[in-house]
């Protein structure tokens, strides 16, 4: 039996939206896989289970005495730390206003395949107070939970 | 006295925006003037309530009233009046007594511009507007009073504003911002009135349409103001990060976008109409889901002031009230909404439809994106979505809009001889390839994204120029053909093209910017697109309320020196803060941009230096001013009033109230 005309025109505009959703998820499904950033903590990453060929992110505290700078590029290396394991990281950028040895960090990068953290960006927040929460959630999951009062 | 007295003015728009809430809306059903004639009354005490409790606040700050905690934590009897006055909203209670006050502005003018309404339907939206002053208002004194006491150890100074916010950009970034947000409750009202009546057509849409445009020209020039804002005074140069901040308003942005969009068919063909309310409702829970989301702590960022569970917790139940409400609603009443579709594929309306299709596609893109981090850390899976997906998923969908709106508005609505449009389209399509690839072709680097940039402004600028000329094609003279061009039109060609200035500045800054971080001592010259930096001097910059350090710049093009450049590093002395003071330079072709990282030795004289080149960086904003400013011209067409007179035929308007019951008996 032939479809009116008017009928035709709506089942291709329903199959048209349909399609459409689908591809729209699909496209957001697949760049959101593609280009989140899980989060590792220096534990996690010194046992071996991060990835090496995808951006991740990692959060901790900078190592008291670790901070290394170049004499002659803006090339710092640091020690990113949960307090029970160490993870090297080198970055070559400017260096955020609040970046501290001692005070919690979050960077942005990928670890290559001697284990060092090459940041693309670090990130301390703005105010002096504050933690990261995935520094503090670092922290605890180490065994070494910052009382969130005296923060 | 001020302190209590703004604070029982709050209570006192609380009790009125109740009654606003309930009497209005009880008589539409009751059909009981009286009721429904306290809709007026009532809304202009609530607004001069909230007006007056606001100055309390405002003349607070101004004598330093060092006893209100807000006060306290936010002003300092140094700080410059203006910058008193702009701190009222520099932290979450403030600006939440600003938002209510803005929304009650807007009620306000709805009540003395909305006369010509349908009486029953004037209350309505009123009431529904009532009900959302009272959830924000409650919002304000339960969880954020701005009015709370110190007593009896109040400081004897304050804590100051937070350094970044003492800014222009900031006094008056927010209040725009909040223009927009809540000016989408406005539509929002209409719409649930819509709903309850359960009769619309093409009336209740022109009715909406200038205040969605209001709303959305304000929006838009308070995210423009933002990302403005953030270029200069975070010190990192960029325009948009993706941010959820940013994101938060972003997505009532694009809904709202698309709503503007599909009321135009609603309000010319009355057609879309289910659809058109369905926006309106998503644009204002966006509008809320915004709020929600940088006001409750969720998110991290100059925005957060404070984590307090309790004010996210009750956000989220209004948020859920108000889309639980809506959602039910509309399931109610949208089966009676009756559209017709009767348009071709080459139509207007067709090509407004593919443009609400991808702004609800960008909105879910950036919906999503921003989301999806929350809800897998609800689930212990901690990840972040950054810049790269959004730019991954942007560009398509924007590239095939701005295809489109060359197009669309060339259009009739319902049918258009298509092989009539062929002959100019291919003729600027020619032109336009020509010249974008002439010019990437002259810059010497080619760049895919730069060519198709420059190609879709060309096309949108050139089909927007060709649309002017057809209208003003019969005028006899000069000033009768200006004259031809209706202020709709006018400020839809402004705001099209402002899409095309912005494009042009988004490809240009995105791809041909230079960005250097450097390690430079005094006496140091870098090469960077063509200039020259050579690090003068660095000296000492302190002023009362901060330690700082300049550290001057030469900037040579070619051999003649054309200025020096400064930026600064300030150390805030109360808030304990570092404040990156860039240095810029601007025309409207480029931005030189210096920012100082931080001391590399004890001297002082080395330091760490972002040195950026950024080519039609101002296009960006200019392209946003454009659309803001169109949409302002648009509402001052004379379609959008007198709609009285136009001899509406709704049965509202003819629909005789009955006698108030009580008079009868009495």
């Amino acid at each position: 039996m032939a479809m009116k005309p008017h009928r035709k025109k709506r089942l291709l505009i329903i199959l048209g939206s349909v399609f459409g959703v689908a591809a729209i998820v699909g496209l957001v499904l697949y760049a959101s896989e593609q280009q989140m950033n899980l989060f590792y903590t220096p534990t996690e990453m010194a046992s071996g289970i991060a990835p090496t060929d995808r951006v991740l992110r990692i959060g901790g505290l900078v190592k008291e005495g670790s901070v290394k700078r170049s004499e002659s590029t803006l090339l710092t290396t640091f020690i990113v730390t949960d307090l029970a394991e160490d993870v090297t990281v080198t970055y070559d950028k400017i260096m955020p206003d609040l970046f501290r040895e001692g005070q919690g960090v979050v960077a942005m990068g990928k670890l290559n395949d001697q284990g060092v953290f090459v940041a693309s960006s670090v990130l301390a927040k703005h105010d002096e107070e504050y933690k990261a929460p995935e520094v503090l959630d670092a922290l605890e999951r180490a065994g070494h939970p910052v009382d969130k009062e005296s923060k | 006295m001020h302190a209590e007295f703004g604070h029982y003015l709050l209570y006192l728009a609380l009790f009125l925006s109740i009654a606003l809430s309930v009497f209005p809306m009880l008589g539409t059903f009751t059909k009981q003037d009286v009721f429904v004639a306290t809709a007026k009354p009532l809304t202009i005490l609530l607004f001069f309530a909230m007006l007056a409790s606001y100055i309390c606040l405002a003349y607070a700050f101004l004598i330093d009233d060092f006893s209100i905690k807000y006060v306290a934590q936010h002003s300092n009897s140094l700080l410059p009046d203006r910058y008193k006055m702009s701190a009222v909203w520099g932290a979450h209670e403030g600006s939440l007594l600003l938002w209510v006050l803005i929304l009650s502005g807007w009620m306000f003018a709805v009540a003395f511009l909305g006369t010509n309404l349908p009486k029953l339907n004037y209350a309505r939206v009123l009431s529904v507007l009532g009900m959302i002053a009272f959830g924000f208002t409650s919002f304000l004194l339960f969880t954020s009073n701005p009015f709370e006491r110190t007593l009896p150890f109040f400081p004897i100074d304050g804590a100051d504003l937070n350094p970044l916010l003492q800014d222009f950009g900031l006094i008056i970034h927010p209040p725009l911002l909040y223009m927009g947000y809540v000016g989408f409750a406005v539509s929002f009202a209409f719409a649930i009135s819509a709903l309850i009546e359960g009769e619309w057509n093409a009336t209740w849409a022109r009715w909406t349409r200038p205040w969605t445009i209001a709303a959305w020209s304000s929006l838009t020039l308070g995210v423009m103001l933002g990302s403005w804002w953030a270029y200069y005074e975070l010190g990192w140069g960029g325009w948009w990060f993706w941010d959820p901040s940013e994101n938060a308003s972003l997505l009532p942005w694009l809904s709202g976008t698309a709503l503007m969009h599909s009321l135009a068919v609603t309000d010319k063909r009355d057609s879309f109409k289910g659809w058109t309310l369905a926006l309106s409702l998503t644009t204002f829970s966006l509008s809320l889901l915004g709020t929600f989301l940088i006001r409750s702590g969720v998110l991290t960022s100059v925005h957060s002031f404070a984590n307090d569970p309790e004010r996210g917790r009750y956000l989220l139940i209004f948020l859920a009230i108000v889309i639980g409400a809506s959602l039910l609603l509309f399931s109610f009443r949208a089966s009676k909404v009756k559209t017709k579709a009767d348009f071709s594929e080459t139509s207007k309306d067709m090509f407004l439809l593919m443009n609400n299709i991808l702004f609800i596609s960008l909105t879910f893109i950036v919906f999503f994106g921003t989301l999806y981090p929350m809800i897998a850390e609800a689930f212990g899976r901690k990840l972040s979505v950054g810049a790269p997906y959004f730019n991954m998923l942007f560009p398509y969908p924007v590239a095939i809009l701005a295809i489109l709106v060359g197009i669309g508005p060339l259009l009739n609505w319902k049918h258009h001889d298509f092989s009539k449009l062929k002959p100019i389209l291919l003729r600027v399509g020619i032109i336009s390839l020509v010249i974008s690839l002439l010019s990437v072709w002259l810059a010497g680097e080619f760049y895919g994204w730069v060519f198709v940039g420059l190609f879709l402004a060309l096309w949108i600028s050139l089909l927007h120029l060709y649309g002017l000329s057809k209208v003003t094609r019969n005028g006899k003279n000069w000033l009768d053909k200006v004259k031809k061009i209706k202020p709709a039109f006018l400020g839809m060609v402004i705001a099209h093209l402002g899409v095309g200035v912005m494009i042009v500045g988004i490809v240009i800054t995105s791809y041909y910017s230079v960005e250097k971080d450097l390690r430079m001592t005094v006496g140091d010259v870098q090469e960077i697109a063509g200039y020259r930096f050579e690090m003068m001097s660095s000296q000492d910059s302190s002023k009362e309320n901060y330690q700082g350090t300049m550290v001057t710049f030469k900037v040579f093009k070619g051999d003649e020196m054309i200025l020096t450049m400064s930026p600064e590093k300030r150390y805030y002395l109360a808030g304990k803060q570092l404040m990156t003071e860039a240095a810029i330079d601007y025309t409207l072709f480029r931005d030189l941009y210096l920012a100082l990282g931080e001391s590399l030795d004890a001297t002082g004289n080395t330091w760490s230096v972002r040195i950026y080149v950024k080519p039609f960086i101002r296009w960006i904003w200019l392209g946003a001013i454009f659309m803001g400013f169109g949409g302002l011209i648009s509402i001052t067409d004379k379609r959008y009033k007198n709609l009285k007179a136009k001899g509406l035929k709704d049965r509202d308007l003819k629909l005789e109230l009955k006698p108030n019951k009580i008079n009868e008996t009495a």
